[in-house]
């Protein structure tokens, strides 16, 4: 299979493969018109010794393959591996073919610390795609920063960070945040707000972002506000509040295994989509696999990408990708921006014509990609992407109807008023 | 034929006694620095951490029968105790302006506290922190230790116990995010009183510092092993009726040895902080505590060298693995633990006994026999005792 080739090179791959690169560099530098005449000089885009050679450029994949992450992971580390393969095929980046070395987090936060290192300072590695969760992100970032890597990082988080050694193709907290306020305050004439989440950094500091934006700009009201520990499954007691409380809508960013019992016991209780608006910004078509559709219709979720997007740069991406991992596969919203990672990466080598992770940083910003799924993406100075949310109601097929769509929104990782 | 009572006839001298010892301080002293390079060798740092709890175990668990499922706990408590001192330093004023409340460590803005919590207060000064990250795990087990010990709680109920202690901990630590980090730990850390630890430096120093203590806590087990505690030791783990009925305070001793096993791995805990720039729950756990009992169980549960040689060569398998085939690894590694568990009971120290014992069988079948009494197969005083002795354990 030609991805597991890649997944696993063997010790005595990577060796050959130092050696190619040392007589390619040898030869390379010596004389400098031997490389191949489409591409440019391995000396002149590669200045500061990272794995290019005159016909490869390594790269590094670091998400859990195994634990807990496994299951949300896989799509990423799918969708950047359809990305990297399909730009091979258009002749790769600056004429040079991408390899991919990957590395097992193993849903261990200090694995990821360790894995990172070892691609950066042993394999030394252009480019990284990867982390998933806030906890692995923040357990390499000092490794990036120190090494000087550059990591593409899919998830939608909790924004407060800002790194040179970071490209966020996710959207930060706000710009999930506050458009799908402003549609549930319009359209729903929402006033009362009930905010539940899982216990942890990312479901906390966007519930405050939402309370400061409900009470402060749409002068509503927050009637209830609850955190669960991870994994937890027993909601019967915040679904009684809730009906108590008879808020116009609640706002849930209960994450990962959780929802499957927190939407099954909203339907056993009978609070259905026509009885309770409810808004979610944790539930992709990945987690509906595992919740059933049916226990999901007519409920809304804010994201940047549904799989259902209708425009041609998605159909096609959906094609492709059901075409390399099956019918059955389905795309969720990090997904899609993991897939961004590895072409933002190329546009940004080419726009600064070479690999050097510093002029790629400071290439990146302005970048635009047209070609993107989601529509149209450009990447600020701050390091986050420019993006549209769209407000998807679920479908018994587990997927979304997309409804609303804002205009595209500017990445803000530190809102003022807001914290 | 003479005996000089002050040699008997099989002693060793001191160097061949010590010869694993001195054969495991050359190898990370001497050999791993040359072979490997600085990220390497950073690795083998981090694992050396391990070790610590894996040279306790041996003491609470090879020789005094008690086996703990949580000696995570103390490996992070110390970790941990570290992280905060370094965190405090990371978060001044100036490097977290950008903040809400400047001058806290970042988590904790994020989490909306506005004031550093008095839980972290005396964490500013480096002398109570070194203070603290042995005194706190040990105050801690001794309290676990007073009160099962004293009723004779034992057995798989004490290693029941010391489970749901790593358990209640890790979910004490993510669960109280804006004091200890959450999920995420403590990360970034960046300077000891100025000192950069993230510099090359700085590693090779601290790979040293680490070695060192290791080596310390190797030669401090054997001093403890070779004294009359160490003899009654095992003989409580033996036959601890026997002990008690003898007139000795059986959990005494017993606080005593978990108590000093929870103290080292807190130094492995510090060191790890160090080394590894960051701490996590992730150490905390049950998983991980069972993860450290296998080290010790692969190196030999009643070989303080062993137990070091374990760590490396499980955590070593781990990474080569992992970044070999990341499918697969979980499944080799797997393999290699029922693979030492079947082919070797005794760990790899009980390999290296075999071999000496063979070897001894065929000397004592090549030389003439002599007219006087076979020599004892009992080796000196500190090498360990013979293997079937070994065995008897092997319910714990």
């Amino acid at each position: 299979m030609h991805t597991a080739s890649h997944a696993a090179p063997s010790r005595a791959s990577l060796l050959t493969r130092s050696l190619r690169q040392l007589l390619f560099g040898v030869l390379a530098a010596a004389t400098p018109f031997i490389a191949a005449a489409d591409a440019p000089a391995t000396s002149a885009v590669n200045t500061t010794g990272l794995a290019v050679t005159d016909t490869t450029v390594t790269v590094g994949q670091l998400h859990s393959a195994t634990g807990t992450m496994a299951i949300s992971e896989t799509g990423s580390i799918q969708a950047e591996r359809l990305a990297i393969e399909q730009i091979n095929a258009m002749g790769g980046v600056l004429g040079r073919k991408i390899e991919i070395i990957q590395e097992d987090g193993a849903s261990d936060w200090p694995t990821f610390a360790e894995k990172a290192r070892k691609l950066l300072v042993n394999d030394k590695v252009a480019a990284v795609f990867g982390c998933w969760t806030s906890a692995s992100r923040k357990a390499v970032l000092p490794v990036f920063e120190k090494e000087n890597g550059m990591l593409y990082y899919p998830t939608f988080y909790e924004g407060l960070e800002q790194s040179k050694n970071v490209i966020y193709t996710g959207q930060e907290a706000t710009q999930q945040i506050i458009a799908g306020l402003d549609w549930l305050a319009k359209t729903k004439g929402a006033k009362k707000f009930y905010l539940v989440g899982s216990d942890y950094i990312w479901p906390r500091t966007s519930n405050k972002i939402a309370r400061k934006h409900i009470e402060n700009v749409l002068k509503g009201e927050v009637v209830g506000e609850d955190y669960f520990p991870l994994g937890h499954t027993q909601f019967g007691s915040l679904i009684n509040k809730i009906k108590l409380k008879k808020p116009d809508a609640v706002y849930s960013i209960i994450v990962g295994g959780s929802n499957v019992a927190w939407w099954k016991q909203l339907k056993a209780a009978g609070v259905t989509s026509d009885k309770q608006t409810i808004l979610t910004i944790s539930v992709t078509e990945d987690e509906i696999l595992g919740i059933g559709g049916e226990n999901m219709v007519g409920f809304y979720a804010a994201m940047k990408y549904f799989q259902s997007l209708d425009n041609e740069n998605n159909k096609k991406f959906v094609a492709a990708f059901k075409a390399k991992y099956g019918d059955k596969a389905v795309i969720g919203d990090v997904t899609q921006a993991a897939y961004l990672g590895p072409w933002l990466w190329k546009a940004a080598v080419e726009k600064a014509g070479s690999f050097d992770i510093d002029k790629i940083a400071a290439a990146s910003p302005g970048i635009e990609l047209t070609t993107a799924p989601e529509g149209y993406v450009k990447v600020h100075e701050n390091h986050h992407l420019w993006s549209k949310l769209r407000i998807g109601e679920a479908l018994p097929d587990g997927q979304y109807k997309v409804i609303y769509e804002s205009d595209l929104i500017e990445p803000n990782p530190f809102p003022k008023g807001y914290q | 034929m003479t005996i000089t009572p002050s040699t008997p006839k099989n002693a060793l001298p001191w160097w061949r006694a010590q010869l694993p010892l001195l054969v495991m301080s050359a190898v990370i002293l001497v050999a791993l620095p040359l072979a490997l390079d600085l990220f390497r060798l950073n690795l083998v740092g981090k694992y050396l951490t391990y070790a610590f709890v894996a040279v306790g175990l041996v003491l609470c668990w090879g020789y005094g029968g008690i086996l703990s499922l949580g000696q995570g706990v103390f490996f992070g408590l110390g970790g941990y105790a570290m992280a905060m001192f370094l965190k405090l330093e990371a978060s001044d004023p100036e490097s977290t302006k950008i903040q809400s409340t400047p001058g806290i460590p970042d988590f904790m803005d994020w989490n909306q506290i506005t004031a550093l919590p008095a839980l972290w207060e005396p964490f500013h000064s480096l002398t109570f922190t070194l203070f603290a990250i042995v005194a706190v795990p040990g105050f801690l087990a001794f309290i676990i230790g007073l009160a099962m010990f004293k009723r004779r709680v034992g057995g798989v109920y004490f290693s029941i116990m010391t489970q749901a202690i790593a358990a209640i901990l890790s979910i004490l630590i993510i669960g109280q995010q804006g004091y200890t980090g959450g999920v995420n730990g403590i990360t970034d850390l960046k300077t000891m009183l100025g000192w950069d630890i993230r510099t090359d430096s700085a590693k090779y120093i601290l790979y040293y510092v680490n070695a060192g203590l290791l080596i310390a806590a190797v030669l401090l087990g054997q001093w403890l092993l070779k004294s009359k505690f160490g003899k009654l030791l095992l003989a409580l783990r033996d036959k601890e009726e026997r002990v008690r009925f003898s007139g000795y305070d059986v959990a005494a001793f017993k606080i005593f040895i978990f108590t000093l096993a929870a103290m080292l791995s807190a130094v492995g805990g510090a060191m790890f902080t160090l080394q590894v720039g960051f701490m996590s729950p992730s150490f905390v756990g049950i998983v991980p505590s069972i993860e450290m009992v296998i080290f010790t169980a692969v190196g030999g549960r009643l070989s303080l060298v062993g137990a070091v040689y374990g760590s490396l060569l499980v955590n070593f398998g781990k990474s080569y693995f992992s970044e070999s085939f990341p499918e697969l690894w979980l499944f080799l590694m797997g393999g290699l633990f029922i693979a030492v568990v079947m082919l070797f009971p005794n760990g790899l120290a009980g390999l290296t006994d075999s071999w000496r014992e063979w070897q001894a069988r065929r000397r004592a079948r090549d030389l003439p026999r002599p007219t006087g009494a076979a020599p004892a197969p009992t080796a000196g005083d500190d090498t360990p005792p013979p293997s079937n002795l070994r065995a008897e354990g092997g319910a714990a």
